[in-house]
């Protein structure tokens, strides 16, 4: 069965062919760096299975001590001129567009197809990773295409995925880090004790202080947890069921919806959402990290005050 | 409360920016160490569960076709296909942009968009070249109306996913209830994500359109 495994390979040989590119790259200073950044991440994709646990986490150490220090540069692969690109523009017309449609068509069919593509009685695709899997495909099929259709050298998908790689820096790495945070975190507790000083301090005598307090606990909650999910059942078995539900009588249903889309209201808000907020910004080269976060903070505090009137209104009919 | 310090590493550290990488190694460190676990214990669960969330770093397999396609001029392709459009403002091509986002994930089509997939290559540069139509822009504005194309991605999808009720998010809120005796079905909950998500249709539209004014005005002031 296809499945995690093999697009951990790929990835793997991706960020191998990038450390091995970087290492030549006598245009950075720091190409040594980036080498072995790249390579530590190729090991973890292709090995990290063999290394054990203990293993993993030295891995993950040297990787913050490589961006902590600074040993990162930014490769400068050749690539095309402004004046270039504007000439292909011109020549290849729409035609750019269609690799670059193909990716979503492909993820859509995959996720589908796979879900039901079974050889004798068994399925070809993992249908829990149908969705990942197709991703690896529309990149692997819209990369080769784009390289053929563009007449670009053969070099070009990984020497420029390795431009781009080099932008993203350490960013890349942040929200598989802060996954792993989440873990230490619930096994010290963290949630816990969080959830029982906002039960201690919500006042409990009226309708509209629950509401306010279920709903704004679930924000903050998020924005120090970076992630909704860890939010929702703390604070839901804190103040919504025995609360808004239980003792206000409020609709299970309409309390919880609008409880986990306060959350994402803290989602919008909070750096630990790294590959929402502060990976985008990596991405598109903005000189402020929070940018995007600022960019996305008045919804969300309009959206989160929202939440609180939708719940109080629609929750108690 | 011990282990909260964790918590306060993390914020101590984004807010005085270090890096985060290395401030998130000292935050685990911190409330592992806390929570009286041994150094050594602290680092295994650390890098197993590092180990078992590789998945989360995927997505980055999509660089090489975005790079070829930027190399080859898609970039260009997309601000030349802006600027025939009279009536396209920045702030309209990304309202139009948040509500295809929430419509697709309201489907359940998340992933077919993205920051990578289609914020860099197309729609940030097609809302910069708007806005340069619009009058001329400085730096800071520049990024201004590129923070704003990756903000409005997240609103579409974050707004839009929870009326699709095969979602992560509608599947463990049933989950919960159900752990503690309730029943209650997905299409309910994801029937009361529609007033959120019009909501935020409304606020952050209105949001995109007030931008639009103030990267219109800077060509009447100038």
């Amino acid at each position: 069965m296809i499945g995690l495994p093999l697009v951990y390979v790929l990835a793997g040989l991706m960020f191998t062919a990038f450390a091995a590119m970087s290492a030549g790259d006598k245009a950075n200073p720091k190409r040594w760096g980036n080498a072995a950044f790249w390579g530590l991440f190729a090991l973890s994709f292709l090995f990290g299975d063999r290394f054990g646990d203990l293993g993993n986490g030295f891995l993950v150490v040297a990787l913050a001590l490589l961006a902590g220090t600074g040993r990162l540069g930014v490769g400068q692969p050749a690539t095309t001129t402004g004046e270039e690109r504007a000439e292909m523009a011109q020549r290849f017309g729409l035609k750019l567009f269609l690799p670059a449609l193909l990716i979503p068509v492909i993820v859509l069919a995959g996720t589908f197809a796979f879900k039901a593509l079974t050889w004798n009685g068994q399925h070809v695709v993992d249908p829990k990773q149908a969705t990942l899997v197709s991703l690896a495909i529309a990149a692997v099929v819209a990369a080769i295409l784009a390289q053929r259709l563009f007449k670009q050298p053969a070099s070009a998908p990984l020497q420029e995925g390795r431009r781009l790689m080099d932008l993203v820096g350490w960013a890349a790495l942040l929200p598989q880090m802060l996954a792993a945070l989440g873990a230490v975190f619930a096994l010290a507790g963290v949630g816990q004790t969080i959830g029982d000083i906002t039960l201690a301090i919500t006042p409990i005598d009226s309708r509209l202080a629950v509401v306010v307090a279920y709903c704004l606990g679930m924000a903050i909650f998020t924005v120090m947890m970076g992630n909704a999910f860890a939010a929702f059942p703390v604070m839901t078995a804190g103040i919504g069921l025995p609360l808004v539900i239980g003792r206000f009588g409020g609709d299970p249903a309409v309390v919880c919806a609008i409880g986990m889309l306060s959350g994402f209201c803290g989602t919008l808000l909070t750096p630990l959402a790294a590959n929402f907020n502060l990976v985008p910004a990596a991405l598109l080269q903005l000189s402020n990290r929070y940018a995007v976060i600022q960019a996305q903070a008045p919804t969300a505090v309009l959206m989160l005050l929202i939440n609180m009137v939708l719940m109080y209104v629609l929750a108690f009919r | 409360m011990l282990p909260l310090i964790g918590v306060g590493v993390i914020v101590l550290g984004f807010a005085l920016r270090f890096n985060p990488l290395l401030v998130v190694v000292c935050a685990a460190m911190a409330s592992g160490l806390a929570a009286g676990l041994g150094p050594l214990e602290v680092l295994a669960a650390f890098g197993k569960a590092f180990n078992q969330n590789r998945y989360v770093s995927i997505v980055w397999v999509i660089l090489p076709a975005i790079g070829v396609l930027e190399r080859s001029g898609l970039q260009e392709r997309a601000r030349t296909a802006v600027r025939a459009m009279k009536a396209a403002t920045a702030g309209r091509i990304l309202v139009v942009y948040l509500l295809a986002r929430q419509l697709t994930a309201a489907l359940g089509l998340i992933s077919i968009a993205g920051h990578a997939q289609t914020v860099r290559p197309l729609v940030a540069p097609m809302a910069e070249a708007a806005a340069e139509n619009q009058g001329d822009l400085d730096d800071a504005t520049r990024d201004k109306v590129k923070a704003m194309s990756a903000g409005t991605d997240n609103v579409g999808v974050f707004f839009g996913e929870d009326v699709f009720m095969a979602i992560g998010s509608i599947l463990l809120i049933v989950g919960f209830l159900d752990q503690n005796g309730l029943v209650v079905e997905p299409l309910h909950l994801s029937v009361w994500a529609i007033p959120t998500a019009i909501c935020a249709f409304l606020v952050h539209g209105a949001r995109l359109l007030l931008f639009d004014r103030k990267l219109s005005r800077r060509r009447t002031k100038a």
